[in-house]
C-alpha cells in the first residue's frame, strides 16, 4: 500500500475522533439517566414504590434469570412476535400482488382497507380472545391485525409508484403482466419492502403485548400486567 | 427507392387519446412506407404525437383508424419480436448487472440459450462493454449505458429498431459521440431504424429520410430525402456543406405550419 498523505491521515484521525465522541456521548447519556433515576429514588424525590429504581429492577431481573422465568417469558413473546411478523410479511405481499394484478379489485377495496387500518386494533383483541380462546394463535392474530392493513396500503402505494417507463420497457420486449411483476415491480420495491418490515417488527411486538395483556399466562405482556397489579 | 424491399406500410393511421375531459386527436391520416435498411427520422413540434406514432408502430397501441402492415402481415398488438424499442432513458435495472440487463429481453421471451447468450456476450465484446459485464449500471458513463441499452434491444434480433429520443437525456457532448456511435452500430448490424427526435441536426446527421409532422393532430407535412456521400459518419455529416441546406429546408417546413 502506498504511503498516505498527511492530509489524508489528518482526515482519518478527525473522523475517528468524531466517531469516538459520539460513542462516548451515547454511553454518558445512558449512565446519567440511570444515575439520576437511582439518585432521585434514594433521595425520595420520586416515589420508588411507583417508579422503582435501577437497582431494584436489576435485582428483580437477576432473580428471574436465576429461576429462568425471564427467559421463558422473553422466548414466548419473541416467538409470537416473529410468527406474526412473518405471517404479516407473507399475507401483505400476497394481497398486495393480488390488488396490483386487479385494478378493479383494488379500487373497490381501498376504502375498506383505510377503515380497517384506522380501526383501533387493541379494541379488537378482547373480541378475538372470546372468539378464538386464549391461545398462542389468538395472540399471534392480534399481532397480525395491528400491522397488516398498514403494510398492504404502503406496499400498494409503492407498487403504484414504480416507474411506468420501466414497465413499458418490459412490454416493448414482448413481456406480459407476469414479467412486469417479477422483473420490475418486485425487485424495484425491495427497498420499500425492507422499510415496511422495519416498522412491522415494532408493530407486531405492540400487538403481541396487547394480546398478552388481556389473556395469557406467559410472555412479557403478562409480566407487565402482573407486575403493575402487584406493584413490584 | 422502388427497387427496395418494402418492410412496413402505414396506411391512413389515426389515433386519439380519450379521457373523462374529452377526446384529444393525436394523429390523423398518416401514410408512409419503410424500406429495408432505411434510417427514418421523425421530427415535429413538441407534443405533436411523435411518441404516439412510435407506440403504434411498435404494436404497444392499436391504431383507431387505418392499419399497419409489417412484411405484408397486419401488425398484432403484443409480443412482436420483430420490433426493437429503445426508450428515452436507458432504464437499465440497478438490481441487475450489465450482463443480466442485456439478457433481460431473451429471458422474457424464453429465448435464453447458451447460443443466444454467447451472441450477446460477443456483442458486449464488440462494443467494448465486456469488461463491465459484472458492473452495475450506475458504474457506467451515460454513453456506455446507452450502448448497453442498444445491445439489450439488439439481443432480440429485431428487424426494425424504434428509437424514441434515445439521446435526449445525455449532455450535448456525449450526445454527439453517442449519436455517432449508435448510428455506426445500427449501420454495421444492417438494421432498419425509425428515430423520433426533436433535434433537427440529429435527424439529418443520422437519417436517409426525414418525416416532418405537423402540429396536433399530426399529419405528414413533408418527407425530405437526405443524400450524403456514402458511408460517412454522423459527425462528418454535420461538417458537410449540404448539412446546413437540409437544416434550413426542414426548419422552414416546421415553421410553415405554425
Amino acid at each position: 500500500m502506498s504511503e498516505l498523505s498527511l492530509a489524508q491521515q489528518n482526515f482519518l484521525l478527525t473522523q475517528k475522533k468524531h466517531k469516538r465522541t459520539v460513542t462516548v456521548s451515547r454511553l454518558c447519556i445512558f449512565i446519567l439517566f440511570l444515575a439520576v433515576w437511582e439518585g432521585a429514588a434514594r433521595l425520595e424525590l420520586i416515589d420508588s414504590f411507583i417508579f422503582s429504581s435501577p437497582s431494584k429492577v436489576f435485582l428483580c431481573a437477576y432473580g428471574m434469570i436465576l429461576d429462568r422465568t425471564l427467559f421463558l417469558h422473553i422466548g414466548i413473546t419473541l416467538f409470537e412476535t416473529i410468527a406474526s411478523f412473518l405471517l404479516v410479511l407473507f399475507f401483505a405481499l400476497a394481497i398486495t400482488i393480488l390488488l396490483w394484478l386487479n385494478k378493479g379489485l383494488s379500487e373497490t377495496l381501498e376504502p375498506y382497507l383505510v377503515i380497517l387500518n384506522s380501526l383501533p386494533k387493541s379494541a379488537l383483541a378482547p373480541l378475538l380472545i372470546v372468539w378464538l380462546g386464549a391461545t398462542y394463535n389468538t395472540i399471534i392474530l392480534t399481532g397480525i391485525s395491528v400491522a397488516i392493513f398498514g403494510s398492504i396500503l404502503s406496499l400498494y402505494t409503492s407498487f403504484q409508484s414504480t416507474d411506468p417507463e420501466k414497465i413499458k420497457l418490459i412490454y416493448t420486449m414482448g413481456g406480459q403482466k407476469y414479467h412486469v411483476l417479477t422483473k420490475v415491480i418486485l425487485p424495484s420495491n425491495i427497498p420499500s419492502l425492507f422499510s415496511i418490515m422495519k416498522v412491522n417488527i415494532g408493530l407486531c411486538l405492540v400487538g403481541v403485548i396487547i394480546g398478552e395483556f388481556i389473556a395469557s399466562r406467559q410472555g412479557l405482556g403478562y409480566l407487565i400486567i402482573y407486575g403493575s397489579q402487584v406493584l413490584s | 427507392m422502388e427497387n427496395m424491399e418494402k418492410l412496413m406500410e402505414i396506411n391512413h393511421v389515426g389515433y386519439s387519446y380519450h379521457t373523462m375531459q374529452g377526446e384529444t386527436p393525436a394523429l390523423s391520416n398518416i401514410n408512409f412506407t419503410v424500406y429495408k435498411g432505411d434510417f427514418l427520422a421523425i421530427v415535429g413540434p413538441s407534443g405533436c404525437g411523435k411518441s404516439t406514432l412510435l407506440s403504434l408502430l411498435s404494436g404497444l397501441l392499436e391504431p383507431e383508424h387505418g392499419s399497419i402492415f409489417l412484411s405484408n402481415a397486419k401488425l398484432t398488438q403484443k409480443g412482436n419480436g420483430s420490433m426493437g424499442y429503445m426508450l428515452q432513458h436507458d432504464h437499465l435495472f440497478e438490481w441487475r448487472t450489465i450482463e443480466k440487463n442485456v439478457l433481460l429481453g431473451l429471458e422474457i421471451q424464453k429465448k435464453l440459450t447458451p447460443e443466444t447468450k454467447e451472441m450477446v456476450l460477443d456483442m458486449l465484446k464488440t462494443y467494448g462493454l465486456y469488461k463491465f459485464k459484472d458492473a452495475r449500471p450506475s458504474q457506467l458513463s451515460g454513453g456506455m449505458r446507452q450502448r448497453a441499452a442498444l445491445i439489450r434491444t439488439l439481443a432480440l434480433k429485431p428487424e426494425i429498431l424504434l428509437l424514441d429520443e434515445p439521446f435526449s437525456a445525455l449532455d450535448y457532448q456525449t450526445r454527439l459521440t453517442v449519436g455517432d456511435d449508435i448510428g455506426a452500430i445500427i449501420k454495421k448490424e444492417e438494421k432498419t431504424a425509425i428515430l423520433v427526435t426533436h433535434d433537427l441536426s440529429e435527424a439529418i446527421s443520422l437519417a436517409n429520410r426525414v418525416l416532418v409532422l405537423s402540429k396536433r393532430p399530426a399529419t405528414i407535412q413533408k418527407i425530405v430525402d437526405i443524400a450524403f456521400p456514402n458511408n460517412i459518419s454522423a459527425l462528418e455529416r454535420r461538417n458537410s456543406p449540404e448539412f446546413k441546406d437540409y437544416f434550413n429546408q426542414i426548419w422552414k417546413e416546421l415553421n410553415d405550419n405554425e
